[in-house]
């Protein structure tokens, strides 16, 4: 899995709360049989109107943002369907780690998986980073003390947030889920005897 | 003797694998649905690391989202859906999974596949790329969506690093309206707890509403478990289980069905376990429900209005209704059973089962689907259709103006090539209303199966039970 560290960067403010998977990668892009190359159709609804003309007013299409590797965006972020392309496309845009009040679950984990951090911080707390984004360039995110620190009007400025201790390790390690399980396989192997004991019908040989 | 436990903690308990050192869970996962649209790239992966499927058996795949609904003799027609659809056909193949192609009656939408082949069972624990895996909870199985990176985690070692979810009841008191139907029920629960409300829980729903209702009805309250934001939704398996999965390909027969049904019985929720939260919500209060917005939580009893953003209760509330008015292209204060559709949409892995088409087929008889509506029926499976045509309800739908389809995800989600254009309003039984899920610029009201048939015949969204 992609480790995530440190980051420095500036960061988008997407101002809408909701924002659900339809709207982070639309459908017609999920016809890919690769993990690749759907940045670019990142937000692909809000970026481009019917007729394929950008709309100015989408912060990711203003200039100011380009190459931003952060996302600030409104409660209960990538709520919807289980679709990896969201974090796919977000990642390959070039987004490390978004910063919000609230997540869907599936959406959080997929993050993990993908080396994006994904914040928690109070609605207060992101609304007003939301403005600082508008005029600062860079916020530095460090995951290892929890901190994101910035220089506001000449003033250096701190903010810690909380993190699940296994999430944080995962991604800074960058373990193999599945090489770690599998080294686990006598424990799974026990599991299906004793299961195949108790509820024989789950080890039945009908296959259709 | 040990503490009462609910439901999901003992299905939780029933499959730990071994505990991990950081606390997290490694939990086996008895059975895996596969689609195409999220596991080529899971496939993928076992390829690049030279990893196996360790149980093909546990696995069933059948292509449901892109297929096309109509002229399936001449194949998919887009070549993207085309390459997707043959990925998974090749990937089952090479790793020995069944896997039910189009031409095959049994094909369907895997939520609905599932149940009908007796693949799903009471106390399993069922993941499949799809967030919609919470439909398999009407039996009393563990079941949630989970994205591509876990499909490979399932495929390779057939189990989930997992942490457990708190519990939630939601209980539904009193006795339900006539015309009142599970669709209803749980428009009403969104409505009441939010898209976000279930977030962190496991739903348990209780309650004799709950128990009354067909497997098919449960089905379609645990479906839409995902828009509430929870995890995954439950319902205590009872006799209407056993009776539903007697008989199924592959469920359990003669002596070993009875064992079962011993077990199966063993897992409702002990008297004084805890849940870590109890929602009540009263049935005599709720009457047939529509959306009018973009968001699932967007729920209004069909004799309302459309709301006022003057009336928000926030600032940010105010402005995110009037993102959704603008793009429903509503009034504030419009009668909602003013409002005009132009397309019907009956089907999904919420509303596809025989149980919505004969309910449609009701209120179809002897009438007509309005000029300038476009009514389609999309069965959720192959068997479906087939029941559906051997009950004689084909007739009905087409002698009423109803287009009959094939079976699929279809317009749900809009993948293949049905969708709606720019600015057409749907009355549909699905179970999202974003932006542009129908359609880029589609406006998708959600409503029961009646609801919707009646919408057709009307041409406007209406209360059936007027008709």
């Amino acid at each position: 899995m992609e480790k995530f560290n440190k980051l420095t960067g500036n960061a988008i403010p997407i101002r809408i709360t909701n924002v659900d998977t339809d709207m982070i990668i639309p459908k017609q892009f999920l016809k890919t049989i690769k993990r690749t190359g759907l940045g670019e159709y990142l937000f692909f609804e809000l970026k481009f109107d019917q007729d394929g003309n950008k709309i100015d007013s989408f912060a990711l299409n203003q200039d100011q943002y380009n190459g931003a590797s952060i996302l600030i965006a409104g409660k209960n972020f990538g709520c919807g369907s289980s679709r990896e392309h969201a974090p796919w496309s977000i990642a390959d845009y070039g987004i490390k780690c978004i910063i919000a009040p609230s997540y869907a679950d599936i959406f959080y984990n997929n993050c993990f998986k993908n080396g994006i951090l994904p914040i928690i911080l109070d609605e207060e707390t992101v609304a007003k980073l939301q403005d600082t984004a508008e005029n600062t360039l860079n916020f530095n995110i460090d995951l290892e003390k929890q901190n994101i620190t910035y220089v506001e009007n000449n003033e250096q400025k701190e903010i810690t947030f909380e993190i699940d201790p296994v999430k944080k390790k995962c991604l800074i390690e960058g373990l193999d889920d599945i090489g770690l399980t599998l080294n686990k396989s006598s424990s799974i192997s026990n599991f299906e005897n004793n299961q195949a004991k108790e509820t024989p019908w789950l080890y039945g040989s009908k296959i259709i | 003797m040990s503490a009462p436990k609910t439901l999901y903690d003992k299905i939780w308990d029933n499959h730990i694998v071994s505990i991990n050192d950081d606390g997290t869970t490694i939990l086996y996962i008895d059975r895996h649905l596969v689609h195409e649209v999220t596991s080529p790239q899971a496939f993928e992966g076992l390829r690049m690391s030279g990893r196996k499927v360790r149980r093909p058996e546990f696995t069933l795949a059948t292509a449901d989202h892109n297929v096309p609904t109509m002229d399936r003799d001449k194949g998919i027609a887009d070549p993207d859906s085309k390459l997707q659809v043959e990925t998974l056909e090749r990937n089952a193949s090479e790793n020995n999974i069944t896997y039910l192609p189009m031409s095959d009656k049994r094909q369907g939408i895997v939520h609905i596949v599932g149940p009908e082949q007796g693949f799903t069972q009471p106390g399993m624990t069922i993941v499949c790329g799809d967030s919609h895996t919470s439909t398999h909870g009407a039996f009393g199985a563990l079941a949630w969506g989970i994205g591509t990176s876990e499909v490979e985690h399932t495929l390779a070692t057939q189990t989930l690093i997992q942490t457990k979810a708190k519990n939630m009841c939601i209980k539904i008191t009193g006795e339900v309206v006539d015309g009142v139907t599970a669709k209803d029920i749980i428009l009403a629960i969104i409505k009441k707890i939010g898209t976000a409300g279930g977030t962190g829980y496991v739903i348990e729903y209780t309650g004799d509403v709950i128990k009354n209702l067909s497997m098919e009805g449960r089905m379609t309250v645990c479906n839409m478990s995902i828009e509430a934001g929870a995890r995954a939704g439950l319902i205590s398996p009872d006799e209407k289980t056993w009776e539903y999965l007697k008989g199924r390909p592959l469920a359990p027969s003669g002596e070993e069905f009875e064992t079962a049904i011993k077990y199966w019985q063993s897992l409702a929720t002990d008297e004084g376990a805890q849940y870590d939260e109890i929602v009540e919500i009263k049935a005599d209060e709720i009457i047939p429900q529509v959306t009018w917005g973009t968001s699932p939580e967007d729920v209004v009893s069909i004799d309302g209005y459309v709301p006022d953003p003057k009336n928000a209760s926030s600032d940010e509330k105010k402005i995110s209704i009037e993102r959704a008015l603008d793009y429903m292209g509503l009034e504030p204060n419009t009668p909602i059973n003013e409002i005009e559709v132009n397309k019907v949409f009956i089907g999904s892995c919420t509303n596809g089962r025989i149980e919505d088409l004969r309910a449609v087929s009701k209120i179809a008889k002897g009438r007509k689907v309005r000029k300038n509506v476009h009514a389609m029926i999309v069965p959720g499976s192959g068997l479906v259709k087939e029941q559906a045509e051997k009950e004689g309800l084909d007739k009905i739908f087409i002698e009423a103006g109803f287009d009959w389809r094939d079976p699929g995800c279809s317009m749900c989600l809009a993948m293949n090539a049905d969708k709606l254009k720019p600015q057409e309003r749907c009355a549909s039984t699905s179970n999202r209303n974003f932006e542009g899920r129908q359609g880029r610029g589609g406006r998708t009201h959600l409503m029961s199966p009646q609801m919707a048939a009646a919408a057709a015949i009307k041409g406007k969204l209406t209360d059936f039970r007027d008709l």
